[in-house]
């Protein structure tokens, strides 16, 4: 049993975050895999609008994976750019939350948005 | 002393990439984004493309492939190092990363002319 | 007398221009010029300043052997333990610039104050807990076990500092314990006689804890000792992990 008895600084806050980061990379990973090989595959002969709709539009496994990425990647950057933060400007208290927070919601709102776009 | 040779090492080099990836990629994203949503009108979304067939905005893409793909790579060395038991061979698979990334940044360049 | 070598028994192989760091946080380098001898150490040239040049500066070491940890300075940029880097493996075109460590406050001259270093190690619980108090049975170990070859691997750590002192996360985020204390921490949780894992656990699961580390890796390329504290505060990302999704932290 532990024998901590201070409550720890922040709390598991930080542990939380760690997790979130690796889990939305693991999820990630597979995405931007399959994305990169769908970009090498349709820019060969030049984009348009209706080859990318015509491609989304197949199937609606894309607007969820597309929904599933736009989730994890506003999650991974928010964790992300709030670590660049602490370290760069470390004696700011609230701007680190502040960044990830705004990051985090503008991500989601552009990104549904876009998968609305597509679906 | 503010050239730092304490940080020049294959590790630190590969932190570096991963950060500064990272953050392109995060600035990179919203926009990315907005222009998707251009699809509801497909004319816009067709003046877009247009306007990316230049050749500056191509050769900005092949950048931006290679920066998703470092991630990419970096990312998936990073879990390996703190989700799998240590292996000495950190340096090999630093080089077999940035190798993968330089490679799919090639492809799409040759691919997308 | 002290390791550092007479006229009376070598001669100088050469001159070395050797700048030394001079006064607290806000002093200055201070030029001298010392006579190069074979074989000789950083820690052998800083000797050498203070009893022939200036009986004033100050500086750290006990042993002299790469034993104790006490001599660890910043030599051309990198930390190193100067009584086993030899000088003319170190000096550029002649050069040497030597300062104290990075990350501490500096107290005078080379001497840095260890006091916050050791205290991360104490915030990183990184003292053992024993499981009966004044017991005088011996715990078995078996040295070939799984977990005691992965403390074993991480023990032997001299506490110089040098590590620290080649952090960046310890530069950006005063808090964070630092690659010292987290591997101290991580041979506690292999410890199989230490009591108190999970305590252990708790104590790196903190802001400024084991995940603030972005293994750059700078702590294992400088470890005097060949110690990888990346590979340790992994092993403590990994174990910390464990027991959140379990709910045991």
């Amino acid at each position: 049993m532990s024998t901590a008895t201070v409550t720890p600084r922040g709390g598991r806050l930080e542990a939380w975050l760690y997790i979130l980061q690796r889990l939305s990379a693991l999820v990630m990973a597979p995405l931007v895999v399959v994305h990169l090989m769908v970009i090498m595959i349709a820019v060969q002969d030049g984009l348009s609008a209706q080859e990318i709709l015509a491609r989304t539009q197949a199937s609606s496994i894309w607007p969820v994976l597309y929904g599933l990425f736009v989730a994890a990647a506003a999650l991974h950057g928010a964790i992300g750019l709030r670590a660049m933060v602490r370290e760069v400007l470390t004696h700011h208290r609230t701007l680190p939350d502040m960044v990830a927070l705004v990051f985090i919601a503008a991500v989601l709102l552009l990104g549904f948005r876009a998968v609305a776009a597509i679906a | 002393m503010s050239y730092m040779p304490a940080r020049n090492h294959a590790a630190y080099w590969a932190f570096a990439a991963h950060r500064l990836s990272g953050l392109a990629l995060a600035v990179f994203l919203p926009l990315h984004l907005y222009v998707l949503s251009m699809a509801i009108n497909q004319a816009a979304l067709n003046g877009f493309l247009d306007w990316a067939e230049n050749p500056l905005v191509k050769l900005a893409e092949t950048g931006l492939i290679m920066l998703l793909a470092v991630h990419l790579t970096g990312g998936l060395r990073l879990l390996a190092l703190e989700f799998l038991p240590w292996s000495e061979a950190q340096k090999t698979r630093i080089a077999l990363a940035f190798g993968l990334a330089l490679a799919a940044g090639l492809l799409f360049f040759v691919l997308a002319w | 007398m002290t390791s550092n070598r007479d006229a009376a028994d070598a001669k100088p192989i050469g001159e070395l221009q050797v700048s030394i760091w001079r006064g607290g946080d806000d002093g200055e380098l201070q030029t001298f010029t010392v006579p190069h001898y074979e074989s000789q150490t950083v820690l052998d040239v800083v000797t050498w300043v203070q009893h022939k040049l200036d009986p004033g500066l100050s500086y750290r070491f006990s042993c002299r052997v790469g034993m104790c940890g006490t001599c660890a300075m910043t030599v051309n940029g990198r930390p190193r333990w100067t009584c086993r880097t030899h000088v003319s493996r170190v000096a550029s075109h002649g050069a040497l610039e030597i300062r104290p460590l990075r990350n501490l406050p500096v107290i005078k001259d080379l001497v840095v104050d260890m006091a916050p270093f050791f205290d991360k190690w104490r915030d990183g619980r990184g003292y053992f807990t024993p499981s009966q108090a004044g017991s005088l049975t011996v715990a078995p170990v078996d040295g070939n076990s799984p977990a005691r070859k992965l403390a074993s691997a991480a023990i032997e750590c001299i506490g110089c500092a040098v590590c620290h002192a080649a952090c960046d996360v310890v530069a950006w985020q005063p808090d964070y314990l630092g690659p010292a204390a987290l591997n101290r921490a991580w041979t506690l949780v292999n410890d199989e006689r230490d009591n108190d894992r999970s305590g252990h656990l708790a104590a790196v699961a903190v802001a400024g804890g084991c995940h603030g580390c972005h293994s750059t890796g700078s702590c294992a390329s400088h470890c005097p000792n060949s110690l990888n504290p990346t590979a340790s505060i992994a092993g403590l990302k990994r174990e910390v992990t464990k027991a959140m999704l379990k709910g045991e932290l």
